[in-house]
């Protein structure tokens, strides 16, 4: 390998932010004319690989090289100016400008876009119309022109197709072979292995912040990528799986009918049943976010209904939800939690937030006191619940709710980050919420927590719930398949 | 790992005795320049004017808790003074009524905007103000014409003596600033109002009405400038426009020193009291060394300035971001 120049070239690049290491070490070579796949898990450190070879962030150790010679970007504009030009999934001209505007601000020719765009086979819009007007698909390609035009060495494309038409998407695959053709050579983020197979040269498959695998893809094949990006599966012991009855029994506590935003999420039908945890797996952006942000009642629906034991619920606003015993526990725990405050105040807001009026002391020192023991939450530095770890953060967020009282815990990817102890109390506790006829929601990106946990699973995909499987019978092989839209998972179940 | 009881009081914070040290040297300083500062009647002095500030900076604590804050509160106060000042011929029960009146109308307008409409605060606020003083301007020549001489009960209320230093208007405080202290630490709005400016999003999404407690938070503010300046007008007997616009400043200035965080989310009563107190005393000291005005405006400025950079660097520090 070391006879050739390699277009691109990192020598064990490692990044963490603050304590989550979010690349441990990344050694990846992409060879002049050729496309090059970058894949892997939700949280696998794709992203961050991006940031840093387009100069976004910057390493904390490793090496990268890009045509041999070693390089380290200060900034965006300094990557474009060694020949790494990204094209991300969200399109990055600015809305309140025009398109041409646009290109002056990077100083990029308009005549050289419109070449590009004729290229691609697209009737080049009226570069006077202000970006922010033109739709989202022309955008993107727009978007490829610009990055076209500035003749890229290494061009960087961050998950364009995930929302683009399938016409379009051939577009992208046509100048990512052109620009082969030209000995130019592509670094190409998916989710999708279809795509993969279709188009790349070589693949590396990232697995928590490591490279685990490189292969030429002609020779691997679907298998061998997800193998890659779950590794060891014997990880982790299994502890007291859910319940095996494959059709649940208990009365409908959460109906969702035909439910859609407007938007990404689409025709979305399930129901979930007292004494059952219902399990949600999907890539990154196939309309999961949105379904939760819906249930919680933090936005309104598009189309469709949500009932709550039978009530329809209007989506005006959280509140709604709580009221009816709905409640969330989001991913991101700034999302949950009053960082300066105690807590105590952190555990007991659900019931400030039904009072005004003076605190019973009593009732909430019981009600708290009383979580704090069952969630083995270390009070050490309560008063600032910003100094507790990740991992007691998060019990936090949870024992809000025990202590406010609900039916339906939703739950937005809660172990993300957390340390493999905590992990397991927290399944422990979902599963007891649902002995107690309670009903649980909840989504994951890791796969095994499937089986572990749940007692059936919802795939969705491009907005849709793609099919449906006993959690049982769900191994982590099938449910990823599922999840790349790769087999209908309704047939296995 | 053991379940500690979670306590009910949080312990007392070391800035807290801080101030109370600052403070202290301060009156010291004050008694070694000048020798009757402690005496009684300059004691009772320094309480009169303290008390309306300490009353205008509560308010202006509880906005600031919520991340918002009121730039309008020098005009409220002036513009419920006026009104009871020119309605004392109503009789003194209704004329109070009517100031309190102006003062809740303010504050619901206010919160109104900004709650619901999404009004930045310091922009509605500020407006509020221009608009009050516009109002009191043309007003005062024709629809608010009159004396404006206050009820006698006010006067006595606002600038009259219990015994010895103890003023009448140290009573109102003390009730209204026991409801402040005890609303704020006890009572679910008390602990929503430090919720939403800690972190709006996670107070929405624990089912919080977050627009409801800022309206409250906009009018209890614009209530309690009401009564400072019916307070204020009641010291001077007699009012004018001009009557409580040196007071916006300080109010600020009360709640920052006293370790309100300007983003909302942590602070409380008890360090605006003794910020209150501390700039009331600064300023009866930088008046027996017959400091300038313009002088003392930049002084406090800075002192403003300085604090808050301050405040933001050590709560950058201790979350770690940049």
């Amino acid at each position: 390998m070391g006879e050739t120049r390699e277009a691109l070239r990192t020598r064990a690049v490692a990044k963490r932010y603050g304590p989550v290491v979010a690349l441990r070490s990344v050694d990846l070579s992409v060879r002049p004319g050729e496309i090059h796949a970058l894949l892997g898990a939700n949280g696998a450190g794709k992203s961050t690989l991006v940031k840093i070879l387009t100069g976004v962030l910057a390493p904390d150790s490793g090496e990268i090289e890009v045509g041999g010679r070693p390089v380290a970007f200060r900034s965006p504009a300094d990557a474009r100016r060694h020949g790494v030009t990204p094209v991300f999934q969200d399109p990055a001209l600015l809305p309140d400008l025009t398109v041409a505007e646009n290109l002056r601000l990077t100083g990029t020719g308009a005549a050289d876009v419109l070449e590009r765009l004729r290229e691609m086979d697209l009737t080049p819009p009226d570069f006077r119309t202000p970006a922010g007007e033109l739709p989202l698909p022309l955008l993107r390609m727009l978007d490829l022109a610009r990055a076209l035009a500035h003749r890229p060495a290494l061009l960087v494309l961050d998950e364009i197709t995930a929302a683009l038409p399938s016409d379009y998407a051939e577009r992208v695959f046509a100048v990512m072979r052109r620009t082969r053709e030209a000995g130019g050579s592509v670094l190409f983020i998916t989710h999708r292995l279809l795509e993969v197979q279709e188009v790349c040269d070589r693949a590396t498959v990232l697995r928590d912040g490591r490279d685990v695998d490189t292969h030429v893809v002609a020779e691997g094949g679907e298998d061998r990528i997800v193998a890659a990006m779950l590794g060891d599966k014997a990880v982790g012991a299994v502890p007291a799986a859910g319940s095996t009855a494959a059709r649940p029994t208990g009365e409908k506590l959460l109906e969702v009918t035909d439910l859609g935003d407007g938007g990404r999420l689409k025709d979305v039908s399930f129901a979930l049943h007292a004494g059952e945890v219902l399990g949600v797996v999907a890539l990154e952006g196939q309309g999961q976010d949105e379904l939760f942000e819906l249930l919680a009642g933090d936005r309104r629906a598009a189309s469709g209904e949500v009932a709550v034991r039978g009530r329809r619920l209007a989506g005006r606003h959280p509140r709604e939800a709580v009221r009816h015993g709905v409640a969330l526990v989001p991913s991101d725990r700034q999302e949950a939690l009053l960082p300066m405050r105690s807590v105590r105040e952190n555990l007991a807001l659900p019931l400030s937030g039904r009072r005004w009026g003076p605190i019973r002391l009593n009732e909430e020192r019981r009600k708290v006191g009383a979580v704090i023991e069952r969630l083995e939450i270390d009070t050490r530095a309560q008063d600032e619940v910003r100094r507790l770890s990740g991992g007691n953060q998060q019990k936090v967020a949870i024992g809000r709710w025990l202590v406010g009282g609900f039916d339906v815990l939703l739950c937005f990817d809660l172990t993300r980050g957390i340390d493999v102890g905590t992990k397991h109390q927290i399944y422990a506790l979902l599963r007891s919420i649902a002995e107690d006829g309670r009903g649980v929601l909840m989504f994951t990106s890791e796969l095994r927590e499937v089986p572990m946990v749940c007692d059936r699973a919802l795939v969705m995909y491009g907005g849709r719930v793609a099919g449906e499987l006993p959690a049982a019978e769900a191994d982590e092989g099938m449910l990823l398949n599922a999840a790349h839209g790769l087999t209908r998972a309704e047939e296995v179940g | 790992m053991t379940a500690v009881r979670a306590r009910d009081w949080p312990k007392v914070d070391r800035s807290l005795l801080v101030l109370v040290g600052v403070l202290a040297a301060l009156v010291l300083a004050n008694g070694v320049i000048d020798q009757g500062f402690l005496s009684a009647a300059q004691l009772r002095n320094t309480l009169l004017v303290t008390v309306p500030l300490a009353l205008i900076a509560g308010g202006q604590t509880l906005c600031m808790l919520t991340g918002g804050i009121d730039l309008s509160v020098a005009m409220t106060a002036t513009a419920a003074a006026y009104v009871t000042g020119v309605r004392a011929a109503d009789g003194t029960a209704l004329a109070i009524l009517e100031g309190l009146a102006v003062g809740l109308v303010i504050g619901l307008v206010n919160g109104v905007a900004i709650a619901v409409f999404r009004v930045n605060a310091l922009i509605m606020t500020l407006g509020m103000s221009a608009i009050l003083t516009g109002l009191l301007t043309v007003g005062s020549q024709t629809f608010l014409k009159g004396a404006t001489r206050m009820p006698e009960f006010v006067r006595e209320l606002g600038g009259g003596t219990i015994v010895g230093p103890i003023p009448w208007n140290l009573l109102v405080w003390l009730l209204l600033g026991g409801l402040l202290i005890f609303g704020l630490r006890r009572t679910g709005l008390g602990r929503l109002i430090y919720a939403i400016g800690g972190n709006r999003r996670a107070a929405r999404l624990a089912g919080v009405r977050v627009a409801s407690v800022e309206v409250a938070v906009y009018v209890a503010c614009a209530l309690l400038a009401a009564v400072a300046g019916i307070l204020i007008g009641g010291r001077g007997g007699s009012v004018d426009l001009q009557l409580a616009g040196s007071y916006l400043l300080p109010s600020v200035a009360a709640a920052v020193i006293g370790g309100t965080s300007i983003l909302g989310g942590s602070g409380g009563y008890t360090g605006t009291i003794l910020g209150a107190l501390i700039l009331s005393v600064l300023d009866t000291m930088l008046n027996v060394l017959n400091v300038d005005e313009a002088v003392k405006q930049v002084l406090y400025g800075t002192i403003v300035l300085v604090l808050a950079w301050v405040y933001i660097r050590t709560s950058r520090a201790r979350t770690g971001d940049r």
